[in-house]
């Protein structure tokens, strides 16, 4: 490693083929990505997308097929020991441990595998079951323990070897609404509290990825399509501002408001009760616009058509616009190209046709 | 490693570390450290399990001593010199070890990829040895416990009197079985995981055999050919040979098959040669799992 902070990811043309039969399966192909130290990066796709069998390779679990792949400075293949004392993995519906041990019990039993000594062992453990909010359960045996419960012992034991780089697979899957969100709140506050540390993330809930991520890569067939902030990759699909407006009346309907400079569109869509029309008590009102500047003059146009704004709200895209923009369907469509063993479907086509695979649970 | 001096940030973060690049340098004391620790961590669920379920009790020593007992009974018919009933109640101690590594220990890494266990093992930056070893310790602790009250019950309830010279060499011999069981006991963990149900299956059907060419019940000399293989392939059988001899010494009935000292020699070579078997097996499950995304040999 160099005496500078490496990337805390750095991936070159990796790609991973399962043997399978009758075809073998491309789970990635020829991925490329660059996370920075103290990033906290996100991985979104569908079910097969190839997101976990990066996370396995970035893990030391798998060997890419090709390509190299290095986590800050060291080598996946070639330098797992390193690699291991300074990251860890959390998964959904993670079931690992024993259930007959207490919650405080597994955790210790965990933190002796990162040679923590015995007695810092159980302080480190004691602090962790309670900033995860696990008190009440630290002497209750695991296999009485909720999901939810269970995913905060999960989330515990990943941060048992304070590490540098965290792997979360998939953290909330499976989990209430109640439950995911304190383990999205645990995320943060973990981001908050140690500056510095990185997150690899992946998800296929949008809300959750950009909640929680600073950077995310959409994945698809084993292929990235875009890298970007959250904001960065909706305005790639955004080429017009789009704003919808809510008038108390509109006596001329849209077509008063297409004329005006700027205005690239303008359609009545829906009373703010729900009916479609102009002859409700507010109209409702969407405008697309060559650029923001352009609303200026509507507003001043809106007085001479004696209409009034009741309310006024920029519509922008969301990470799903953004991936049916770039991969010509929605994440719910995925079943119906996923079946099989093509190499869309490395995961559920792994577990048909390869006996046992690592990442079965 | 360096380590900031100044009190930790943060209760989310324990040992501060100016770097990934430091806290990815361990000394060779540290990862000794580190495996030491992993070997206890990993033997505590079993101690703990002993513990917290002690319905084992029944089932691992009641029952066992019942068979003893049935050997016990029909020695004593057959007016069997009082060394015999003394060889049963022995044989039935280290039945407690044998049982315990061919079932519990063998099938423990299978578990643990069923439970989901061996992944975060993998990822965690001890060697898988420790695992095992740490497994093999904690079931050695307990079938210690059963291995005691099944020679301390039968030698109180049957009478029997034991005549030992060298009592080191009787200790000796004793953990070196145990070290060479357990080794096996390894082996078996990884050819299990490996090969799944086929090497569960065979073990079912050498089950019995073992026991015979074992002498867990008599003398292995007796067996000629047969207990000469057992000798040179079943720890069993070449530590209960040489503790027959040491334990009964001056016996006229204790017929070894080799002199005690050379038995002690060939369970040093048997316990360094499964402990290598089952290290380089282990290197090889880590391949698999890292190159063909699998575990097991089936489907390759």
């Amino acid at each position: 490693m160099s005496s500078s902070t490496p990337l805390a990811i750095d991936v070159r043309d990796v790609r991973r083929v399962y043997k399978a039969k009758p075809a073998p399966i491309i789970a990635l192909d020829g991925i490329d990505l660059e996370v920075a130290s103290g990033e906290s990066f996100g991985l979104l796709g569908p079910n097969g997308a190839g997101k976990t069998t990066l996370i396995k390779i970035l893990t030391t679990l798998l060997l890419p097929t090709s390509g190299s792949a290095h986590v800050f400075g060291f080598d996946v293949e070639r330098q797992t020991s390193q690699l291991r004392r300074i990251m860890n993995i959390v998964s959904g519906g993670e079931q690992s441990g024993y259930g007959l041990l207490q919650v405080r019990e597994q955790l210790w039993m965990f933190s002796q595998f990162y040679g923590l000594a015995v007695r810092e062992g159980w302080r480190r453990v004691d602090e962790l079951i309670d900033l995860v909010g696990l008190s009440e359960q630290r002497q209750q045996k695991v296999s009485s323990l909720s999901t939810g419960q269970r995913q905060k012992l999960n989330f515990a034991r990943g941060l048992l070897n304070d590490p540098w780089i965290f792997f979360l697979d998939e953290p909330t899957l499976g989990l209430d609404v109640s439950a995911a969100r304190t383990v999205r709140e645990l995320v943060r506050d973990w981001r908050l509290a140690v500056p510095g540390r990185t997150i690899l993330l992946t998800s296929h809930y949008m809300a959750e990825v950009e909640e929680l991520c600073d950077r995310l890569a959409i994945v698809d067939r084993g292929r990235i399509l875009a890298i970007g902030s959250p904001a960065e990759l909706k305005r790639r699909v955004q080429r017009e501002s789009v704003f919808e407006l809510e008038l108390d009346r509109l006596d001329r309907g849209a077509a008063a408001l297409s004329g005006l400079p700027g205005v690239i569109s303008a359609v009545t869509t829906a009373s703010a009760d729900g009916d479609a029309g102009i002859d409700r008590q507010t109209v409702m009102v969407k405008l697309s616009l060559a650029d923001d500047a352009a609303l200026g003059g509507v507003v001043s146009s809106l007085a001479g058509l004696g209409a009034h704004i009741v309310s006024l709200r920029k519509a922008e895209p969301s990470l799903e616009d953004v991936f049916v923009e770039l991969v010509g369907r929605g994440f719910q469509e995925e079943g119906s190209t996923t079946n099989g063993a093509g190499p869309d479907a490395p995961a559920d086509a792994r577990r048909a046709t390869v006996s046992e695979p690592l990442d079965d649970r | 490693m360096s380590e900031r001096s100044a009190a930790p940030p943060s209760p989310f973060v324990s040992r501060p570390t100016a770097s990934p690049a430091d806290a990815a340098r361990w000394s060779p004391r540290r990862i000794l450290i580190t495996n030491l620790r992993t070997i206890s961590g990993r033997a505590y669920p079993r101690v703990i399990g002993m513990m917290r379920e002690p319905s084992w009790l029944f089932f691992e020593i009641l029952l066992p001593f019942l068979t003893t007992s049935a050997f016990v009974f029909v020695y004593r018919a057959l007016q069997a010199p009082p060394e015999y009933i003394g060889f049963v109640v022995l044989g039935g101690a280290m039945t407690a070890f044998w049982l315990n590594v061919m079932w519990l220990m063998a099938a423990q890494l299978y578990w643990e990829k069923d439970q989901g266990n061996l992944e975060l093992y993998f990822t965690a930056p001890m060697s898988m040895m420790s695992i095992l070893l740490g497994m093999a310790i904690g079931g050695l602790l307990m079938s210690c416990f059963r291995a005691a009250v099944v020679l301390i019950v039968g030698t109180v309830l049957y009478g029997v009197v034991f005549s030992v010279d060298q009592w080191l060499l009787l200790l000796l011999v004793f953990l070196l079985t145990l070290t060479a069981l357990y080794g096996l006991g390894m082996v078996l963990a990884t050819l299990f995981l490996l090969w799944g149900r086929e090497a569960w299956h065979l073990t079912q059907l050498l089950q019995e055999p073992v026991y015979f060419v074992s002498g867990l019940n008599f003398p292995v000399a007796r067996l000629g050919v047969l207990g000469a293989a057992a000798i040179s392939t079943i720890p069993l059988a070449v530590g209960l040979d040489a503790m027959r001899q040491l334990a009964f010494a001056g016996s006229v009935h204790t017929d070894g098959f080799l002199s005690p000292e050379v038995e002690a020699l060939i369970l040093v070579v048997m316990a360094v040669t499964f402990v290598a078997i089952a290290r380089f097996l282990l290197q090889v499950i880590e391949r698999l799992a890292r190159r063909e995304g699998r575990l097991t040999m089936r489907g390759s």
